[in-house]
């Protein structure tokens, strides 16, 4: 008997969230899956007794293991720590003021200048890497960090000033007139004012940097070529991978170990995120 | 001595004009309220003198010194915005010493200078706040309390009060009057609310499209006003006009249109004279008509059909029809009257007006 309203709600809400749900989740499960089961029931054929894919009574570490101790993961995943965290912080910094400045500064060419750099965020990785592996082979910066460090920026600034151009022209005018006629020069009034008030736009600008640099693919594989050197994605995929043996075990424990930094700086960062800043200025 | 000169003051904007000429000269210790309607340059001024808008051309003086070229923060002004403008992230404290900071006051001072405004204002209890834990009449006081620790030589208030609901608005009015009696500085304070400007202006200016249309103190703005914008802007209910043709009748001047026929006083007859046989406009406020009685002259009565009858308690306006006109009366609260009543109304010829239907300059 169809009863009217539940019978909605399943069809149209549970149904629907609950495939939603699984789907969007079913490959971080499949991950761990994975990285727990043991060789011997990774390469079995399907249709062999006892084919159970989605779980495993013999979970074990020695994925783990073997990918901690016998390839360079640890280094990979320093090395990716410290290029996200530089190009994060060079396009910070760029954002911070060039959102400032575009937002604030009445100067002649703000709104021209505003759309160039939303304009070269949108030229495709794809095909800048051409003439970046160019520039970055005349510089010598091949195979090592800087030459991430300093082309992660360029599709790091403008997504980062655009953000924050943004969020400053949100915060109402009135304070930093306020800060000026207390006592405070332009760039104190930025400085003690607005950047305070700007810090949740400042750590959504830094969260999305940090992801953008830690799971970038295209320029690492360019740009970088000797083992010691490689981030996690690059390092993951070329050397886990011989020809055409898949160690899924420790492929699949690299994914797992390679996510971990940016669920951490996802969940710590938003529960720290600076409350709302109503109370301010009226409505 | 703080008195605050503006000479020849203008204001463009790329294509809007929105400050003509302003002269304006305010004493010291004066409580100047610029008034108007939305765009008529007022708050523009205002932001001049602040520094916050470039000045086009003219002079603006602070204790006779050119203050043109100084920064908003070399002037010694503070300000008050419409909406408040506190930093959200500081507290009550931080808010209200940093203007100080910035200027580099020794600590223990900065605490004193916030204790004694905090008191005048009675937000001591609220010093450990953030803005966003307070009530509007609390942040409002945050904001002047942060001005008031400055010990400016002038007070800039952008239409502080817009944001407070009614009773509160009143209630803040009278604490601000008393605020400036008790500190005496000087302040321009800026709003389009007709009663702000009357209640608490030692003078008014009123302002339309970036002209100054009159300078005096409230009740002279009030009972002579120089021409019919300033007439019909202050005052509520607004004054009544009605375009009327000035004739000669027997030696007296009459003022006529359809439904009115009224016999100009003589005081104000010699200055008519020579607009006979022509169109001006009459104003006379509503509280300056009352029902006819039996010894109203027949020259100062009109008949009106009562079309709307509204009861404040304290006085009952009607909604009349006067010829092709409608005009608004504020009669005594006993009046016994009903919709599609006719009636008689006088009115008091001292407080008639007139104005010429050309340039609306008062006659």
């Amino acid at each position: 008997m169809i009863e009217g309203a539940t019978w909605r709600r399943w069809v149209f809400f549970y149904v629907p969230l609950t495939s939603f749900v699984v789907l969007l989740l079913f490959p971080f499960y499949w991950m761990v899956i994975t990285t727990l089961r043991p060789d011997r029931e990774l390469y079995r054929p399907w249709n062999s007794v006892n084919y159970n894919p989605f779980w495993t009574w013999h979970p074990t570490l020695s994925h783990i293991r073997d990918l901690l101790t016998q390839t360079l993961f640890t280094t990979w995943l320093m090395n990716t720590m410290i290029i996200a965290l530089s190009a994060t912080a060079i396009s910070l910094f760029c954002g911070l003021l060039g959102g400032y400045a575009l937002s604030r500064l009445q100067f002649r060419f703000a709104g021209l200048l505003g759309t160039a750099i939303f304009i070269t965020y949108l030229v495709p990785q794809t095909l800048l890497f051409i003439p970046l592996a160019d520039i970055i082979r005349n510089f010598h910066l091949g195979d090592s960090r800087w030459a991430l460090i300093l082309t992660y920026p360029t599709f790091l600034i403008p997504f980062c000033t655009w953000l924050m151009m943004g969020y400053f022209k949100s915060i109402p005018k009135e304070l930093e007139e306020c800060a000026r006629i207390d006592g405070a020069a332009r760039w104190k009034a930025m400085v003690y004012i607005i950047f305070p008030i700007a810090i949740p736009g400042i750590l959504s600008a830094g969260i999305f940097a940090f992801t953008l640099s830690w799971n970038e693919f295209l320029y690492a594989l360019v740009f970088l070529s000797s083992p010691g050197e490689k981030t996690v994605p690059v390092g993951v995929t070329s050397e886990l991978i011989r020809g055409d043996v898949f160690y899924w075990g420790e492929l699949m424990a690299g994914a797992l170990l390679g996510s971990i930094p940016v669920a951490f700086v996802y969940s710590f960062f938003v529960e720290h995120y600076v409350a709302s800043v109503t109370g301010s200025v009226k409505g | 001595m703080a008195e605050v000169v503006l000479q020849n003051l203008n204001k463009n904007f790329d294509d809007v004009y929105a400050v003509k000429d302003v002269n304006l000269s305010i004493r010291d210790k004066e409580f100047m309220v610029l008034v108007g309607p939305s765009g008529c340059g007022k708050t523009t001024t205002l932001r001049m003198v602040a520094g916050l808008e470039s000045i086009s051309s003219g002079r603006i003086l602070i204790d006779t010194k050119v203050i043109n070229d100084l920064s908003p923060m070399d002037r010694d002004i503070a300000m008050v915005f419409q909406n408040y403008a506190l930093y959200p992230h500081m507290s009550v404290y931080d808010n209200m010493a940093f203007g100080l900071k910035m200027r580099k006051l020794a600590r223990t001072e900065i605490g004193r200078r916030v204790q004694e405004a905090a008191e005048i204002l009675g937000i001591e209890t609220l010093l450990g706040r953030k803005p966003r834990q307070l009530s509007g009449g609390q942040r409002q006081r945050v904001a002047l309390g942060r001005a008031i620790v400055r010990h400016p030589q002038v007070f800039l208030f952008d239409e502080p009060l817009s944001n407070l609901d009614a009773k509160l608005r009143v209630q803040m009015r009278v604490e601000l009057k008393k605020l400036h009696d008790r500190l005496g500085t000087t302040a321009i304070y800026v709003t389009h609310d007709q009663v702000e400007a009357m209640t608490l202006g030692d003078r008014v200016v009123v302002m339309k499209d970036g002209l100054v249309q009159q300078v005096g103190e409230p009740l002279e703005l009030y009972n002579e006003p120089a021409n019919r914008f300033v007439a019909g802007f202050l005052g509520s209910p607004a004054m009544n006009f009605a375009t009327v043709a000035v004739r000669d009748n027997a030696g007296a001047l009459w003022a006529e249109d359809d439904g009115i026929r009224i016999r100009v006083p003589g005081q104000i007859a010699g200055r008519l004279g020579r607009y006979c046989d022509q169109q001006v406009t009459m104003g006379i406020r509503p509280e300056d008509l009352h029902v006819a009685g039996a010894d109203d002259p027949a020259g100062l009565t009109f008949d009106a059909a009562v079309e709307v009858v509204e009861k404040l308690g304290s006085e009952i306006l009607l909604d009349v029809a006067v010829g092709n006109h409608t005009m608004v009366a504020s009669v005594e609260p006993d009046v016994r009257i009903n919709v599609r009543d006719r009636l008689r109304l006088a009115l008091n010829p001292e407080r008639l007006h007139f104005f010429d239907a050309a340039s609306e300059a008062v006659i």
